[in-house]
């Protein structure tokens, strides 16, 4: 030690450290105040504030999504039900690698490899800790593939959910359609706040039609959640006694369809490997008893969710399996259209009975040598009314059609509803065209393609040219023929079923502006000539319906979908598939008191009476009890 | 008859002494510290298995690390002041040299080089924590009190050199806590007022320049309590969620494993940094008022001690661990409410985790050692 250094002076040095003690516990004491101050203005002063915000914090609002409403077909058979499935999940936040985790799904044959771009896409797009549903449903090989595998699949799990299931699948899928993912647009179209727990909706058919009644009405519960938004068993704290009430959901209401499920399926197969439609009604309330568009599809896919490949595949299919035909395909309506013309005719006096016409196989205009060709090269010979439409004889039109002319043509079809859309109870129908001067006025830009000309009401007479129709429509208008003229609004859903009350409200059948056509002897003159075209042995369609146990009515129809050469020959057999004529048919039956009205189509098919005919006599048959299984 | 500690030591006969007193006594343990230790100790395990979401095998965890820093108190608590006084030197050097084996060859854990794995994994600026205020002690045992200006030069590189490698981890936290451990002895050697008070003004350039010497993360903390609510789900959201917490407990809180601020994981670091909030949630203004008597009990009791000890080593020694403790509880608390910014500190002997936990208990040794091995000397 340093001698020159001065001595310590211990008292000193205590009495000044001990001041610097009290001086250091001052500090501590003013520091301990403002920490006891602030514990004091947190906790007495703004308690309430905090405890507003403690409770917002963990209590949140969850949204319970409705249980939608069943569908049945006419007698009770469920077309659209919900059953349990296990549904593939990934929480972002619990995966470490999400391209690693997919990529290693995918090899698990648990979700399809092109997908995993978009998987990826959902995954990094929402809330953390918001699951991602990968496969909407797992089959039961999935689900126990994925169990051995689980817990190499942190943040990955099957959650049990209900999935819209049509157990009939491609018999239904145009009438009932199909339920899919959410999407942006459905979302403007409906209440957010209604469906934030759904997670599908209706797209087509009936599911989209009648999507407010099917749906119900959402509920919600309060849930305690952690700061990542997990939830947290209620039942199990104490905390759950302070919850506000929840609110149940309200089902959505079960729909029973007009549709007959046995009708489906005569007409599916009937339709099996062509393309086509089939509509059947009850002329007298509009009920549908069997809308089919074929190629159909499996509903299942869209409820459940498809691979992209998948949806491809259906979307690109040549014969195009989503589009409905029965009410959105428009086709030249061809000889089917000749006793709606033939009322026109004697009602307007262009015909009479008396009236005959000599058919040698063609017909020009007035100072034109274009030759209108009969189907028959031969001719008919001569022909009055009832044979015109019996044997559908194109020379004996065209030649009224002069007298009617296409203004009254346009004005009578249209009151039979083809033209317009028969308001058919589900969406995108197609409104079918019915030419006339006006329409082509409007619809033609250039001054020169806006004349009507006299050939095109000839053409128009037989049902060809600019006219289409839906099979929907041709089905209303034979069902305007077997009422004679009495008009009913075609529907598929027939009655509202509350779920909870069980009550059902029937929807009553919305009539339309009658046929304007009131002398019954014009009615009694074409429904015969229609009855011979099935059941006298030289109608078109006797091979259809010569052997019925019981009286029907028909016509034939056969629609050119490509145009032949003047004075060439059509040769079925060299053209090509997909050029050859369409195939309609129109129907009722039974004549005295008609109980259904069919029309249908069949592109491509060569011959209205030799294809269409037995299809729609097939579905009569069953029907009206005359069906192979009937005792 | 009612004897006070001084008259029985001085006379020798120390009748109502038990058994247990007599252990006490042989063990050199302070019974009134050991008893306020306990008392927050037992306080902590209380809260802390709340925290731990009701986890009886973390509480064990706990309660044995306990144990076990328990144990080191009483063997340093055998130690006598002298014996530590000549080893203080040896002590200090070889903390540095481990703070430079951390910075070379340190393991790292997020983010930061604070380990060393020398046969058991520990992190050397836990030794510094009782290495610096015992070397500036040593220091100035010697030498003249208050400290002359060359002296106080030498006391300022025995403190900064530890804390710049202590910072350059980085551990920011723990740099500037043994830092003001340094500092406090200074103060209490009778650093003269004036002094204090100019480096005070100078400290505000001197802000400047520790601002461009830290972390984004650390920048971050600092701007966030500024304006908690700049940031509600990134750094602010820890303030904000503990502020919460705290303040929804009201004055008794909403009961024991019932925070649900805590239980339902709003509260980040529920176990560790800011296990007051959990404790000011579940048990109201009224608990962590009473563990913050238990505190100033503590801290009480040991800055008694410093006054009692004998000698400037143990006086300056005594008295910096006892306010460097309140420090610790201050930073932290002050740190949970909103009041300074968030910096990585414990709440000593309640928050998980035992790397503090046995230095901590080891300071007490200390102050148990300084008190019980006194010389029987009358001033």
């Amino acid at each position: 030690m340093d001698l020159l250094s001065p001595i310590k002076d211990h008292h000193s040095e205590r009495r000044l450290f001990i001041a610097r003690v009290v001086l250091a516990s001052v500090i501590a004491f003013i520091l301990l105040g403002m920490v006891i101050a602030r514990l004091v203005q947190l906790q007495v002063f703004e308690y309430e504030v905090f405890a507003a915000q403690s409770q917002g914090n963990r209590v949140r609002i969850e949204a319970v999504p409705p249980i939608r409403g069943l569908v049945f077909d006419r007698r009770g058979t469920v077309l659209a039900e919900n059953l349990p499935a296990y549904q593939l999940e990934l929480i972002p936040e619990q995966v470490s690698d999400i391209d690693d985790t997919l990529q290693r799904l995918a090899g698990l044959g648990l979700i399809e490899a092109e997908d995993i771009p978009a998987y990826k896409d959902l995954s990094e797009s929402g809330p953390r800790f918001k699951p991602v549903t990968l496969n909407f449903r797992l089959t039961d090989e999935q689900i126990a593939n994925f169990a051995i595998q689980r817990p190499r699949f942190p943040g990955v799990d099957f959650q049990p959910r209900l999935v819209r299931h049509y157990p009939e699948g491609e018999l239904i899928a145009h009438a009932v359609g199909y339920v899919g993912a959410l999407s942006k647009a459905d979302l403007e179209r409906v209440d957010p706040t209604d469906y934030a727990g759904t997670s599908h909706a209706g797209k087509t058919g009936v599911e989209n039609s009648f999507e407010d009644d099917l749906h119900g009405d959402v509920g919600y519960r309060h849930v305690v959640s952690n700061a990542l938004g997990r939830q947290i068993p209620t039942d199990s704290r104490e905390m759950a006694d302070s919850l506000p009430t929840d609110e149940s959901p309200s089902p959505g209401m079960n729909i029973y369809l007009s549709l007959d499920l046995e009708l489906q399926r005569i007409a599916t197969e009937a339709l099996e490997g062509r393309r086509g439609a089939v509509v059947a009604l009850d002329p007298w309330t509009g009920e549908i008893l069997a809308l089919v568009s074929a190629p159909s599809f499996d509903p299942n896919l869209f409820a459940v969710g498809m691979s992209t490949t998948q949806y491809n595949a259906l979307q690109n299919d040549l014969d195009r399996p989503l589009f409905n035909r029965a009410i959105r395909g428009a086709y030249p309506p061809g000889s089917t259209i000749k006793p709606m013309l033939a009322l026109a005719a004697l009602q307007t006096g262009a015909a009479t009975v008396e009236r005959r016409s000599m058919c040698r196989g063609f017909f020009t205009l007035p100072n034109n040598t274009h030759r209108y060709r009969d189907w028959k090269p031969e001719g008919h010979g001569e022909v009055d009314i009832h044979d015109a439409i019996s044997q559908s004889c194109d020379v004996y039109f065209y030649e009224i059609s002069v007298d009617i002319g296409i203004d009254r043509m346009h004005f009578y079809l249209d009151q039979f509803g083809l033209g317009q859309p028969t308001g058919v109870d589900i969406r995108g129908e197609h409104a079918g065209l019915v030419p006339s001067r006006e329409w082509k006025r409007q619809n033609f830009r250039e001054r020169a393609d806006q004349t009507w000309f006299h050939g095109e009401t000839v053409i128009a007479s037989i049902g060809q040219g600019y006219m289409l129709a839906t099979p929907i429509q041709l089905a209303a208008a034979a069902g305007a023929l077997a009422t004679r003229g009495i008009r009913y609004e075609p529907q598929l859903v027939a009655a509202v079923e509350d779920p909870l009350t069980g009550q059902r409200s029937l929807v009553a059948p919305r009539r339309l502006d009658d046929v304007r056509i009131n002398d019954d002897e014009h009615w009694n003159t074409v429904i015969s000539a229609m009855n011979a075209v099935m059941q006298d042995i030289e109608g078109t369609a006797w091979g259809a319906g010569g052997n019925a146990p019981y009286r029907m009515a028909g016509k034939s129809g056969t629609a050119q979908v490509f145009s032949v050469a003047q004075d060439e020959e059509y040769d079925e057999e060299e053209v090509e598939e997909r050029l050859r004529d369409h195939a309609l048919f129109i129907a009722f039956a039974p004549l005295e008191e008609p109980r259904i009205a069919v029309a249908v189509i069949v592109e491509n098919g060569s011959s209205g009476s030799r294809v269409a005919a037995p299809i729609a006599r097939a579905i009569m048959d069953e029907y009206l009890g005359y069906g192979d299984d009937a005792p | 008859m009612r004897l006070s500690e001084t008259q029985r030591l001085i006379t020798g006969k120390v009748a109502p002494l038990g058994d247990f007193g007599r252990l006490i006594r042989k063990l050199n343990i302070d019974g009134p510290l050991l008893g306020g230790i306990l008392l927050i100790c037992a306080l902590g395990l209380v809260v802390l298995y709340s925290a731990v979401g009701e986890s009886t095998r973390l509480l064990m965890n706990q309660a044995i690390r306990l144990c076990v820093a328990l144990v080191a108190m009483l063997i340093v608590a055998q130690m006598s002041p002298d014996f530590l006084r000549r080893w203080t030197p040896w002590g200090y050097l070889a903390g540095l040299v481990l703070l430079v084996l951390v910075l070379t060859t340190g393991e790292v854990g997020q983010g930061a080089r604070r380990w060393l794995d020398l046969g058991i994994r520990f992190q050397p600026s836990e030794i510094m924590k009782l290495a610096v205020p015992m070397m500036a002690a040593w220091y100035l045992h010697d030498r003249q009190i208050p400290p002359k200006a060359v002296h106080l030069l030498v006391l300022a590189v025995i403190i900064i050199i530890p804390t710049v490698l202590i910072a350059r981890q980085p551990d920011l936290g723990t740099s500037l806590l043994i830092a003001a451990s340094g500092i406090i002895v200074i103060v209490l050697a009778g650093l003269s007022i004036r002094l204090m008070l100019g480096l005070a003004v100078l400290s505000v350039p001197g802000a400047f320049v520790l601002w461009n010497f830290m972390q984004e993360y650390q920048k971050q903390r600092v701007l966030t309590l500024l304006n908690p609510d700049s940031d509600p789900l990134g750094a602010g959201y820890n303030i904000i969620q503990s502020k919460i917490a705290i303040g929804s407990g009201g004055l008794f809180g909403k009961g024991w494993t019932n925070g649900s601020q805590a239980q339902l994981e709003y509260l980040p670091e529920r176990d560790t940094d800011f296990i007051f909030a959990v404790m000011g949630e579940e048990l109201g203004l009224f608990g962590v008022l009473a563990l913050l008597t238990l505190y100033v009990f503590v801290i009480g009791r040991g800055l008694y001690i410093a006054m009692q000890a004998h000698d400037t080593y143990s006086r300056l020694l005594a008295g910096s661990i006892s306010l460097t403790f309140f420090v610790y509880v201050f930073v932290n608390t002050a740190m949970v409410t909103g009041l300074v910014p968030v910096v990585g500190i414990p709440l000593p002997l309640v928050s998980f985790g035992g790397t503090s936990m046995v230095t901590l208990l080891a300071g007490f040794g200390i102050l148990m050692s300084i008190h019980s091995h006194r010389k029987l000397l009358p001033h």
